[in-house]
């Protein structure tokens, strides 16, 4: 009852007429966003945080905004997948491999409305996960005290680390220059700046935001200059859109299982929206089997990825909310707009800010539906988007993240950091080196440090205070276990190569 | 093989020398002796053991741009450092303009098209933010004096600006 109460908190923040409206302005920049090839959730919200910050918008406001848009480009992620066979983020990559083949065999409008179901009941679902997950570990989340969430952090960066990389040096590394930079700033206990170089515009800290456009989408500029553009012309027509009631039926089965398997996945810290779609995948083509056809552009290759996928995106907002540990990069970007709006995810934010929190669940569920009800008709619309030409496209979102971060602060010296981080992301994608691990690092580097100096205070700098309860025991072992099992496992969970024409 | 390697020595030294900088972290009575330090220390000795597995054991290198497109990348980054120093006493029109069709004319090498989006944009953001989203900072001209310009853009050269 309590759950029915809290929700019907949220519809009451969720449902007026300017947040409905904003919400329908989010799902459909979101939708465009995904869909656009290059830019995918992390970049998108990423773009747009300084702007709506900018706008002034109170947290509620702001936060329906942000989520419309992120559920709105994981819608859109698929758009660009199926049509052009490049997946506008990475989760998107398993879509491509059943759904451009569809498209090429002339069945894009059926693929693409599947796929827009599969999406709205992996995020539906997840959502009703997350209202009855996420209560329950803010409950346990009182019992971690310093020592445990300095292994928390420890266990997020481990996971996010073995996951996003191929070279755990590389994605260790990546951690270390966030944290790094991090540590960057005036310090909180004795006032002094720590690492500034005696840099007067360094004493603030590195603003994330800053950083993370920079890392996502001024790179991704670098990126189009070096190969001119290529590939981001429409390769697959789209005829007429019915929708093919005989494969959502006969796919339904499969959405559900999906929805499991990369709602599991999104909650693990670290782990996120990749996992998701991939161990969907996986399980969907084992089922079936080797006459399952999977690769070949069978409906069921498109439906367990997308719901896999979204399920996995709203898993992801557990940890997130009641830990304050992000499970993917872009609920890393979430996390950077609450704290921007100056709330601190945790146990204490359900307690202290029920408002927000159901108001968020509550706009998801309005997203979701919104989402489904723009895309099944709207398709076409967005399919024209597609078309958009690079030398257009790319500028433009330039301009977007220079002006956006420049409203924000009016610094040159800003904007200059943000060229730096973006030629920064270029040479670290260069040499598969992830992106990720680096916003996490800047985003949680504080508080991480937070958590070892208390622990440490307590203590009177007994390092084995770390370990001494049995959580914290427990975080230790699955962090040292998420870094060191994918380096074994590369052989079994060897990804799938995108199929090429 | 050989920029994972050189890739490797840069972060070692950067962490060395971060390390290095950590120790120097000035302290006082309420933060305690050590505790600033120790988390800087930690993270900058994990980056150097890190960078040390790359030394050793790199993977195969990636595939670099030629020199042109070296030049072309080395274009987009002075153009945006210039647009950078150059909005706030320019205004946002003329800088954005000019930096846009730069950039798309690097994308595709056509020229008028490229004029063309640089100049659309530039309008038709600039009525995007300043109409419709209302942003502050963003002004649609300026016209400096040239101590003020000249100031803008010495911050680019090293030693001079500030």
């Amino acid at each position: 009852m309590d759950t029915l109460a809290n929700l019907a908190l949220g519809f009451s923040v969720a449902l007026s007429p300017y947040t409905l409206m904003l919400a329908v302005v989010g799902c459909f920049i979101g939708t465009i966003i995904g869909a656009l090839p290059g830019l995918g959730p992390s970049n998108g919200v990423a773009i747009l945080i300084p702007i709506s910050f900018a706008l002034g918008l109170d947290a509620t406001a702001a936060l329906v905004l942000m989520t419309s848009v992120y559920y709105g480009a994981m819608y859109g992620g698929r758009i660009s997948s199926i049509l052009l066979n490049i997946p506008g983020d990475e989760p998107a990559l398993m879509t491509t491999l059943d759904g451009y083949p569809m498209a090429k065999r002339g069945e894009a409008g059926n693929a693409l409305v599947l796929s827009g179901v599969a999406s709205f009941v992996g995020a539906l679902l997840a959502t009703i996960g997350l209202i009855l997950l996420a209560p329950v570990l803010a409950r346990v989340a009182f019992l971690f005290g310093p020592a445990e969430y300095f292994a928390l952090y420890l266990l997020a960066f481990c996971t996010l680390g073995g996951m996003a990389s191929n070279n755990q040096a590389k994605s260790a590394i990546a951690a270390c220059i966030g944290l790094g930079i991090a540590m960057i700033g005036v310090d909180s206990s004795s006032g002094l700046p720590r690492l500034t170089g005696g840099n007067l515009h360094l004493y603030d800290g590195v603003d994330f935001l800053v950083a993370i456009v920079g890392l996502f989408a001024i790179a991704e500029l670098f990126f189009f200059i070096e190969s001119h553009g290529k590939g981001s012309s429409i390769g697959v027509v789209l005829d007429k859109v019915t929708i093919p009631w005989k494969y959502i039926k006969q796919t339904f089965p499969t959405m559900l299982r999906a929805s499991g398997v990369g709602f599991i996945a999104g909650v693990l810290p670290g782990a996120g929206a990749s996992l998701g779609s991939f161990l969907a995948y996986m399980t969907e083509k084992s089922i079936a089997g080797k006459d399952g056809g999977f690769g070949t552009g069978v409906p069921k290759g498109v439906a367990a990825p997308e719901a896999g996928n979204n399920a996995a995106a709203g898993g992801a907002l557990v940890p997130m909310l009641t830990l304050g540990v992000p499970g993917s990069g872009t609920t890393a970007v979430l996390l950077a707009l609450l704290m921007t709006l100056n709330i601190t995810p945790g146990p204490t934010l359900f307690r202290d800010n029920p408002e927000v929190v159901w108001g968020l669940i509550a706009s998801l569920l309005i997203a979701n539906v919104v989402l489904l009800i723009m895309n099944v008709p709207m398709v076409k619309i967005f399919v024209k988007i597609l078309s958009v030409p690079a030398w257009i496209l790319l500028p433009g979102v330039t301009m977007v993240s220079t002006t956006g971060i420049f409203a924000l602060t009016g610094s040159y010296f800003d904007l200059l950091m943000l060229i730096g981080f973006g030629v920064l992301g270029y040479f670290l994608r260069k040499l598969d080196v992830p992106t990720v691990p680096v916003i996490l690092g800047i985003l949680l580097g504080g508080n991480m440090e937070d958590a070892l100096r208390r622990a440490m205070t307590l203590s009177d700098g007994d390092p084995s205070y770390l370990f001494s309860s049995p959580i914290a025991i427990g975080l230790w072992i699955a962090a040292i276990l998420g870094f060191v099992a994918p380096m074994f496992l590369r052989g079994v969970l060897k990804k799938p190569q995108a199929v090429s024409d | 093989m050989a920029s994972d390697r050189i890739f490797g020595l840069i972060i070692l030294i950067t962490a060395v020398a971060y390390i290095a900088a950590a120790t120097q972290i000035q302290t006082n009575f309420f933060s305690g002796e050590y505790l600033p330090k120790l988390f800087p220390i930690l993270i900058g000795a994990v980056a150097a053991i890190s960078s040390l597995v790359l030394v050793f054991k790199p993977d195969p290198d990636p595939e670099w741009p030629d020199g042109r497109t070296w030049g072309n990348l080395l274009v987009a980054v002075i153009v945006l450092a210039f647009y950078s120093v150059l909005i706030k006493p320019l205004g946002f029109i003329l800088p954005t303009a000019i930096a846009a069709s730069i950039l798309s004319y690097q994308i595709s090498p056509q020229p008028m098209k490229a004029i063309l989006a640089g100049v659309g944009l530039s309008l038709g953001l600039f009525v995007v933010f300043k109409f419709i989203l209302m942003l502050g900072n963003v002004v649609a001209y300026r016209i400096p004096t040239p101590a003020k310009l000249w100031d803008a853009i010495s911050i680019l050269i090293p030693f001079v600006g500030h």
